[in-house]
């Protein structure tokens, strides 16, 4: 609207200098009002960029450490024996779940009832007994002694003590009674609560129990799905890069194919994952949920991405390269493989890196091929059935346990961690490797 | 892991062939290497290439191959009546053999029939593997034997390899191109599937969409409802609401970056604000749902508004933040490839900065602005996992921001992860869905591209 009536004032015949001069005032403050807002937008999205990363780091952070309650344990020896003996079976047999409880009704001698118990025995993981149990048969001396031993708490208490749960709500609506609270706060006053760092997070599979879960699994599958998709797409994607740079001749046919590729590019990545589903499982019959079709399914997505930064590479390459190696009588592909191709690998490895980047940090085509399950074991081979780094995001985000939100955070800072390693590698490679001309 | 083993001995006869053929072309010229047609490694790269590459896509075809014909064979040995189960039965118990025989546990009890079955199923496995295994070495040392006896000093060896060469970069770019073949004809072969069961119409108007269907024969449930509008509806609104935060924040951000922005400002802002294209989405998936939902939900109760905990708007909003990068760094470069005479000329008319921007900049950047902001629109149609995480699942016709939507993306995710049989309606639908995402998505790039393309032209 101002500016219409600034036209006019421009338009009119006489005075043209005066009405300048009078409009000056306002035609200079919509020019810092315009650059406040585009002060305002770069402010606001950057400022959303570190919400973000704020908010995943607060939520997350705590993850890193785990809630551990000691308990006096009394490894007594009849508890050991089986058939007259202590051998490894025994051990292996013994029951730990009967310790653990023992110990705390020790500790808690007040305790009464069957409900009470259960919440009682509740304070500890179900996780806890195998941590012994692994404990005495690696040192059968435990037995017959009494030891003072850290057992990883339960999800709820380890939420407490972070002070993540809000003990001024009513009781009916938190996870966690008055009673178990008093025990904890019994527990802390005796120094029995402490928090260690969480080896077991990056050290374990997943699991339905948040203090058990882990991320190596989510991680070796993701490293087993990166290394089918670098194998597949970078010899693939370099060659092609080079054929339509160097030796395509200009026609309708490479034509088309460089619009498909810059199309290709810009496909949704969910269809690449529709894609997979119908050739490789329905066609070809490979197994579900495996890295090895997870990584074939990402190949294809990040091929584009490879062609483009390869082909950028290849034309940074002066002519005068070309021109020097064929002039000694090279032929054209000894002029490519020997001497274009080593000055614009930096290049494309750039281009390589950011693709697998991109590739890494990928959901949903993994989603239809599968990797969406809950897995526990620890993959040990591409065609093992495994999950990635971020559907295990997307798997935790969805459970209900409030302490899988916090691990949910952690798996998304790991994963982060592994994306900006990925992108600081880029930038290194161009920047020290890369020839400037 | 066996098909690793054949694959290493490959490589390594390979190699052993080069050594071998380089050896052959410098023996047989007695001396004299200036005598050869070529450089002698070529002529090992020759005897390599024919010892690897044939025996290599025998190995591929075998591999593709095999578990059909094992199974179909297997089949064949089963009692008839088994023989004459319907197929998905049928398909159930070649699942139980083929796991029996890899040693799974399989969850229903065996008949002795099945224990049979998976053990002629292994034992014409461990054949058939020896089987591969003799064939791929003879095939690579016949290869091997060949290639040897043609060297000779004349023999062309460099025009060969490179011949070889140029075919295998061909293939690499026609992969490329197979790719999109192969989307779209595996979209289109499931997608006529099922429009062969729903009809076209009522997929493209019709407005209920509810794809539960019978599991049993004789279950009593609804045939299930295809009616896509609802849905393309739900992804309009998301996009819609994506785009009206991206486009203003992209575009003033583009517009200050590239015309007020200091140099050291615009190194630093400018890769800080890619950093948002480069997160993965499902952490700002995991956002949307664990903060924003929550936070916008809260602020509707104060404000009186009732705002679902999993609304159009939350998950719009953080796809909006999303894709400011795909605006802003497009409309960055296409206005800074607006020629600087046109600002200099608007300036010795005595426009401000703003004017001129306003009145000369932006009309003559305005194609490829609307370029990038139809690769964002493209994006946000096609984002999963933040709609999957925050938008929510019913399959409401609406046009409230603040109830909860479903998109074309949710429902392809919904509609193929859990048990599936592969030949209902339901599954394929998704896939139908996905034709019309890959169809809707591609147009918008092409236009996107043919509009940048047609304006760098223009002042290049």
């Amino acid at each position: 609207m101002t500016d219409n009536t600034h036209v006019r004032n421009v338009a009119a015949p006489r005075d043209t200098a005066g009405a300048v001069e009078k409009s000056l005032k306002r035609r200079y403050a919509a020019d810092r009002r315009f650059r406040l807002y585009g002060v305002t937008a770069i402010g606001g999205a950057l400022g959303f960029l570190f919400l973000l990363l704020g908010n995943i780091f607060y939520s997350g952070h705590t993850a890193l450490w785990q809630t551990k309650i000691s308990l006096d344990i009394t490894f007594e020896s009849v508890d050991f024996i089986r058939d007259g003996v202590v051998d490894e079976a025994s051990i292996a047999k013994a029951n730990y779940h009967g310790l653990v409880r023992k110990s705390l009704r020790d500790t808690f001698p007040e305790v009464s009832g069957r409900r009470d118990k259960r919440r009682l025995y509740a304070l500890i993981s179900s996780g806890a007994p195998i941590e012994l149990q692994t404990m005495v048969l690696d040192e059968p001396s435990l037995i017959g002694t009494t030891q003072k031993i850290w057992l990883t708490a339960s999800d709820d208490v380890d939420m407490l003590n972070k002070g993540r749960i809000d003990v001024t709500a009513p009781e009916t609506e938190r996870r966690i009674q008055d009673m178990e609270i008093s025990w904890v706060r019994d527990l802390k006053a005796s120094g029995a609560v402490k928090k260690a760092f969480n080896t077991r997070f990056f050290t374990a599979g997943d699991s339905r129990d948040p203090e058990q879960a882990g991320v190596l699994g989510a991680i070796m599958g993701s490293l087993f799905t990166m290394i089918v998709t670098l194998i597949l797409s970078f010899p693939v994607g370099v060659m092609a890069a080079v054929y339509l740079e160097e030796f395509a001749p200009k026609n309708k046919i490479t034509e088309i194919i460089e619009i498909n590729i810059n199309n290709l590019a810009a496909v949704p990545s969910i269809v690449f994952g529709l894609l997979g589903l119908a050739v490789f499982l329905n066609f070809f019959g490979l197994p579900r949920s495996a890295p090895l079709v997870g990584g074939m399914v990402l190949a294809l997505m990040t091929l584009p991405t490879i062609i483009i930064a390869g082909r950028a590479a290849l034309k940074a390459v002066p002519p005068s390269i070309r021109e020097a190696a064929l002039a000694v009588g090279a032929s054209k592909i000894q002029t490519v493989t020997d001497h274009v191709l080593p000055l614009a690998m930096p290049g494309m490895l750039t281009g390589a890196i950011i693709g697998m980047a991109q590739a890494l940090g990928e959901t949903a085509p993994l989603l239809m091929i599968g990797m969406v399950a809950f897995i526990v074991d620890v993959p040990g081979g591409p065609t093992d059935p495994a999950t990635v780094l971020p559907v295990q995001v997307f798997l935790w985000a969805d459970s209900p346990e409030r302490a899988f939100a916090e691990r949910t955070a952690a798996a998304i800072m790991v994963l982060l961690t592994f994306l900006i390693c990925m992108n600081l590698l880029a930038q290194l490679v161009r920047h020290k490797i890369e020839r400037k001309w | 892991m066996q098909f690793a083993i054949v694959m290493l001995a490959l490589l390594t006869l390979s190699y052993g062939g080069f050594l071998l053929g380089r050896r052959q072309a410098i023996a047989c010229t007695a001396g004299n290497v200036r005598d050869l047609h070529s450089l002698a490694p070529y002529y090992g790269l020759y005897v390599a290439i024919w010892c690897g590459i044939p025996a290599f896509f025998a190995l591929m075809i075998w591999g593709a191959l095999e578990p059909a014909i094992i199974s179909k064979i297997v089949v064949a040995s089963l009692p008839t009546d088994q023989q004459a189960l319907p197929v998905e039965r049928l398909n159930l118990l070649i699942n139980d053999i083929v796991n029996l025989a890899s040693g799974d546990i399989v969850g229903r009890s065996v008949s002795p029939e099945t224990k049979l079955a998976a053990d002629y199923y292994r034992s014409l496995q461990s054949s058939a593997s020896i089987l591969m295994g003799i064939l791929v070495a003879a095939l690579a040392i016949a290869g091997l034997v060949l290639a040897k006896r043609r060297i000779s000093p004349s023999f062309r060896a460099r025009n060969m390899v490179e011949k070889w060469i140029m075919a295998m970069l061909i293939t690499a770019s026609a992969i490329a191109v197979l790719v999109t073949v192969g989307i779209v004809f595996s979209l289109l072969f499931e997608s006529l599937r099922f429009f062969q069961k729903v009809s076209f119409t009522e997929f493209l108007f019709g407005i209920e969409w509810s794809p539960q269907i019978a599991l049993r024969d004789d279950q009593v449930a609804s045939d299930g409802a295809f009616g896509a509008v609802p849905i393309f509806a739900g992804t309009a609104l998301v996009s819609a609401i994506a785009l009206l935060v991206a486009v203003p924040i992209g575009l003033f951000s583009a517009i200050y970056l590239s015309e007020y922005a200091s140099p050291p400002f615009r190194a630093i802002a400018k890769p800080l604000l890619e950093i948002l294209a480069g997160i993965p989405t499902v952490v700002y998936g995991f956002f949307a749902a664990l903060t924003v939902a929550p936070f916008l939900r809260d602020t509707g109760v104060e404000l009186g508004l009732v705002i679902s905990s999993e609304s159009a708007l939350a998950a719009g909003l953080v796809m909006g933040v999303m894709i400011i990068p795909f605006v802003s760094s497009l409309s960055d470069d296409v206005i800074n490839a607006v020629p600087g005479a046109l600002r200099e000329g608007s300036y010795a008319l005595g426009a401000t900065q703003s004017e001129t921007i306003k009145k000369v900049v932006l009309p003559a950047a305005l194609p490829g602005i609307v370029g990038s902001i139809l690769l964002a629109a493209s994006r946000a149609i096609g984002e999963t996992m933040i709609v999957v995480m925050a938008a929510g699942l019913a399959a409401n016709l609406t046009a409230n921001p603040f109830q909860a939507v479903t998109t074309v993306t949710v429902q392809i995710v919904t509609l193929l992860t859990g048990d599936q049989e592969f030949d209902s309606a339901k599954t394929l639908a998704a896939f139908a869905l996905g034709l019309t995402l890959f169809l809707v998505t591609l147009c918008l790039n092409v236009v996107a591209l043919k509009v940048v393309q047609k304006y760098r032209a223009k002042y290049d």
